[in-house]
């Protein structure tokens, strides 16, 4: 395992360090597909040289980062490159670890369980989907701070699935800091804690709601720090609207792969509000129906609910899609069961092609506009959710097979066929 | 969704493509190219119509009355061209200041990567000149251009003389809200880039220049002229720029309405319109026509000197004066009050010409064929392409023990071949300028190509592979060419059209169970380069200039040359994307074709 897996960052450094060098690095920085208003590395420095004229770096509508980020930066920013790639060098061993940890179900039918053999893979594979994902590596030379964000991600997950309360909610409360979003990923990983420590969830036991207090008191505790230290450390409020008025209200509407812009870019003031409201629910609102389905198999949910933040954010970019589609090599037992794999990877393989094209054609020749563009985003997300919802049809699907057996026949004797209502 | 979540009729209909999928496949490809041909047939094309209501409404009467002035100009800028051997620097800023105009001149300089053949030259070095008109009573915020080139020899004197006869007599009118730039630029093509370049400030080609002294405000639209005799029987109108990007169409139609007002006659391609189009002979002329602006859109080369404005959005075309044997003549007088007839229209603009499409084919200059008529020809042939997945995609699945993309021998396979094959497109796109430097003498396209043949051919004699590893190569290999076709027609539809009509026959057939020689005949016949070949022979022989096989040859040799120059002088995308992405998916067909 050492060895394909010291191969494989040897492979990926060099790609990036390569990349870095030659002049493709200043494109893919400025690419709207891979860099967004919150993440991008030119916001970054801006807010460091604003810090150094002893200005506030919220003042002005350009930088969008929390404190601890410009600080981190401020003693990091000659060794910028080294530590985009540490942070994912970090995330990797993460994924790796937790992909070892997961999934160990009782076996029912032979031909659905997976052999130690394949799990033994499954963290190379992790790996492999992770750092060599064209998604990641332009993300990692655009130096986006979106990967500082799938590492902290990553590091929550990797604390909850070793067990480690305590850390989880830390990490959580970080990712939360961050960005609002991985606030959806509480409910996951209350239930993987719960489950691991043979509470029941149940609405009426004690134990349960004890844990959930415990919990909340963690997180919420690690949070009231980490906001009253970026007090401190900048000695203002103003990062709060900075950074969390910025990713609620939207008001920069540049192009990006996500679903906000076009839609506020053309309505009207009047309506702004309730839209945004809608836009915004949409994110939190999936958290509690998964859970109730999913509360058997909260790493499935964690899987899900960082698809669905992926897709239905802010401003997503493609570091965001990486995070999530470095899981998929985890439940690669689903195979047999998904119907639109092919459908879905073609579709991705041509938008993916076809975003910078109808960039150029809007942009540069001026023979398109902002229909097309748009036209391959939703088509994009339209494709995204397609595999999300696949793969959840897949892992019921095997659930059901696991429960009522693999070859079903009907009462006559002949054979069944499943339809999902 | 039924389609996608019933499982019954989900399996009957994808039983259905792949019991099918030949003679679909087949079908499709007669389609498309029926299609295509049925572009050109009249009653399916539109009158081409003016979309810009500012241009549309007003009544201009022309008053230009100085056409032999302008030609006496013209012979003077002759002599004087002549006297100093290149471009008459001081006569012309004299002559530009006397009638008014604000004169500047901008220097540039440029080694081309290697001789070129064609124009002779190597190291270039020349002068710019323009003369700015400013609006009198408007602020300086949009500016027109009118521009002539300064070619050796006796060429686009008149040109000259004609644009300096327009400036003269503009600059005494008071009508004008846009300020008009009269360019005269020396090497056309290579003095027209830094002309831009120093007008927009960027430098994406490497070029010396000087910064522009004096500038307008934003271009709004250029025009071209190239004018080499005193009379001329019709004006031919040129269209196609750089990446095979046009114009907006309202420029063409603006052109179009002015010939028909006065009265002269205008062609596209070099073909007059014809009014048969019901027999047989009529048609095929609307063919040809059409056939002729495919070939110069998909070659990706300006086929005027306004073909670089196109880039920085300024709609611009070239009109050429043309004088062959017709009985009808027209003077310098009527062409000069069509130009100033087009520009104060185009000073009328609000904003920039957007109302009209920019993807269009003209089989003639009345009638267009848009791209919501066009594209479903191309679609035709992608869509085999698609159903050619789907069929492999299906024949993987079913086997029970299928190697999943993941696992270890598998991806080493799929690999090499992909790595190889685009690292042959590198080196043939970065060899021939490489040994250009080394070898002094004739440009050796012809060597690089065959060593770099016989390289690929040697190493896909060799490979090992597996019987389901090919079909995984096949899969990648077609649906990589789909979207490579698909991006590329959607910038270029005429380049992604034929490399489609050649392509996707050879990505359907090939597998290592066809004959191998009649299969690697046939593949070497529909290889990017042997297309490139045909296309020479035809483009030949739609312009009524057939040529023998050794002159075809060498002007082969001598396209392929003028691509790699057009990529490092202008920026033109066709060679990089035939070396670097086209060339390597026919090479992993090659390799399938091989496979053991």
């Amino acid at each position: 395992m050492a060895a394909p897996l010291t191969l494989l960052l040897l492979v990926a450094v060099t790609v990036r360090a390569a990349l870095f060098r030659s002049s493709l690095s200043e494109l893919i920085s400025e690419r709207v597909e891979v860099v967004s208003p919150l993440t991008a590395w030119k916001r970054v420095i801006e807010g460091l040289a604003l810090l150094d004229l002893g200005v506030s770096p919220y003042s002005g509508d350009v930088f969008h980062e929390t404190p601890l980020t410009i600080y981190l930066f401020h003693f990091l920013v000659d060794y910028a490159e080294v530590t985009f790639m540490v942070s994912v060098k970090k995330n990797v061993f993460r994924k790796q670890k937790f992909a070892l940890e997961a999934d160990r179900y009782p076996l029912d039918c032979l031909e659905l369980i997976r052999s130690p053999k394949e799990m033994y893979y499954i963290p190379l594979k992790v790996a492999m989907f992770y750092l060599l994902n064209p998604f990641t590596i332009l993300s990692c030379v655009a130096k986006s701070t979106c990967g500082l964000n799938n590492a902290i991600i990553a590091l929550f997950i990797l604390s909850t699935i070793k067990g480690n309360v305590l850390l989880s909610a830390i990490f959580l409360s970080l990712a939360t800091y961050q960005s609002i979003y991985p606030l959806t990923l509480c409910a996951p990983a209350l239930l993987y804690l719960m489950q691991r420590q043979y509470i029941p969830v149940n609405f009426r036991r004690a134990s349960f709601w004890w844990f959930i207090v415990q919990y909340a008191f963690m997180y919420l505790g690690s949070l009231f720090v980490i906001i009253c230290l970026s007090f401190f450390l900048l000695g203002s409020w103003d990062y709060l609207p900075s950074v969390y008025g910025f990713i609620l209200s939207v008001p920069d509407l540049t192009p990006n792969i996500g679903l906000f812009w076009y839609f506020f870019a053309e309505m009207f003031e009047h309506f702004r509000l309730f839209f945004l409201c809608v836009f915004q629910i949409n994110v939190f609102f999936y958290t509690i129906p998964l859970s109730i389905k999913l509360k058997e198999h909260p790493v499935f949910l964690i899987f899900m609910q960082l698809a669905v933040i992926s897709i239905f954010k802010s401003y997503p970019t493609v570091g965001d899609i990486s995070l999530y589609m470095a899981f998929l090599p985890v439940w690669s037992h689903l195979h047999r069961f998904l119907r639109n794999i092919f459908l879905v990877s073609c579709v991705l393989l041509a938008c993916s092609a076809l975003f910078p094209v109808l960039w150029h054609l809007w942009i540069y020749a001026g023979s398109a506009n902002s229909n097309f563009y748009y036209a391959i985003t939703l088509l994009f997300n339209v494709a995204q959710i397609l595999l999300v919802s696949d793969y959840f049809y897949a892992f019921l699907r095997r659930e059901h097979h696991l429960t009522y057996g693999l070859y079903l026949k009907r009462k006559d004797g002949s054979e069944a066929t499943l339809v999902l209502k | 969704m039924g389609l996608l979540s019933d499982p019954n009729r989900r399996r009957a209909l994808i039983s259905l493509l792949t019991r099918l999928n030949t003679p679909i496949c087949i079908v499709c490809y007669m389609a498309g190219v029926a299609w295509f041909m049925g572009l050109a047939f009249e009653p399916f094309t539109l009158r081409t119509y003016m979309s810009e209501n500012a241009m549309g409404s007003t009544m201009v009467e022309e008053r230009f009355p100085a056409g032999e002035r302008a030609l006496a100009t013209g012979r003077e800028f002759s002599a004087h061209k002549k006297r100093t051997g290149g471009m008459p620097v001081e006569w012309l800023m004299k002559t530009m200041q006397a009638k008014g105009l604000e004169v500047f001149t901008q220097r540039f300089s440029r080694t081309l990567p290697f001789p070129d053949e064609n124009k002779e030259r190597y190291m270039v070095r020349g002068t710019n000149v323009y003369g700015i008109l400013r609006a009198p009573r408007a602020p300086r915020t949009e500016a027109l251009v009118l521009s002539a080139p300064c070619s050796p020899g006796d060429n686009n004197n008149q040109a000259v003389g004609l644009l300096l006869g327009l400036a003269e007599y503009f600059r005494n009118q008071i009508y004008w809200a846009k300020d008009i730039i009269f360019l005269v630029n020396e090497h056309d093509l290579i003095g027209m880039q830094a002309w831009l370049e120093g007008y927009h400030h960027t430098n994406t080609t490497g070029m010396d220049w000087s910064p522009l002294q004096g500038r307008g405000g934003s271009i709004q639209a250029a025009l071209s002229l190239e004018l080499s005799s005193d009379i001329i029987t019709s004006l031919d109108l040129v269209l196609e720029g750089l990446n095979g990007q046009l114009p907006n169409l309202d420029l063409a139609n603006l052109f179009y309405a002015f010939c028909q007002k006065i009265g002269v006659l205008c062609t596209i391609q070099g073909k007059l319109q014809r009014n048969d189009w019901d027999s047989v002979s009529g048609y095929s002329h609307a063919v040809q026509t059409m056939m002729l602006m495919v070939m110069k859109q998909a070659s990706g080369r300006p086929w005027g000197d306004h073909g670089l404005f196109l880039r920085y959005h300024i709609e611009a075309a070239t009109i050429k004066g043309v004088n062959s044997f017709r009985q009808y003549k027209t003077d310098a007088t009527t062409i000069g009050r069509l130009l100033e007839g087009m520009y104060r229209k185009l000073n009328n603009l609000l904003e920039r010409l957007h109302q009209s499409y920019f993807f269009y084919l003209m089989p003639s200059l009345s009638h267009f064929v848009s791209i919501g008529y066009y594209m479903p020809a191309f679609g035709l042939l992608a869509v085999i392409l698609l159903l050619r997945a789907l069929d492999l995609w299906v024949q993987l699945s079913t086997p029970p023990q299928r190697t999943e993309d993941g696992s270890s021998p598998g991806v080493l396979s799929l690999l090499t071949p992909l790595v190889i094959s685009h690292l042959t497109g590198v080196a043939l796109y970065m060899l021939p300028i490489r040994f250009q430097e080394m070898a002094v003498e004739h440009f050796p396209v012809s060597e690089t190509e065959a060593v770099v043949l016989t390289a690929i051919a040697v190493y896909t004699l060799l490979s090992p592979g597996t019987e389901q590893g090919w079909r995984v190569l096949k899969l990648v290999a077609v649906l990589y060419l789909a979207v490579l076709l698909g991006c590329t027609a959607l910038i270029n539809f005429s380049l992604g059209f034929i490399l489609a009509l050649t392509l996707v026959p050879v990505a359907a057939f090939v597998t290592p169970h066809v004959p191998k020689v009649l299969s690697a005949f046939i593949l070497v016949i529909l290889s990017p380069a042997c297309t490139l070949l045909f296309s020479v022979f035809f483009f030949q022989e739609l312009q009524e200039m057939p040529i023998s096989f050794q002159d075809g040859w060498l002007l082969f040799l001598s396209v392929i040359s003028q691509g790699i120059l057009d990529h490092s002088l202008y920026g033109s995308l066709v060679y990089p994307l035939i070396t670097l992405l086209v060339y390597p998916c026919w090479l992993l067909f090659w390799n399938i074709l091989f496979w053991n």
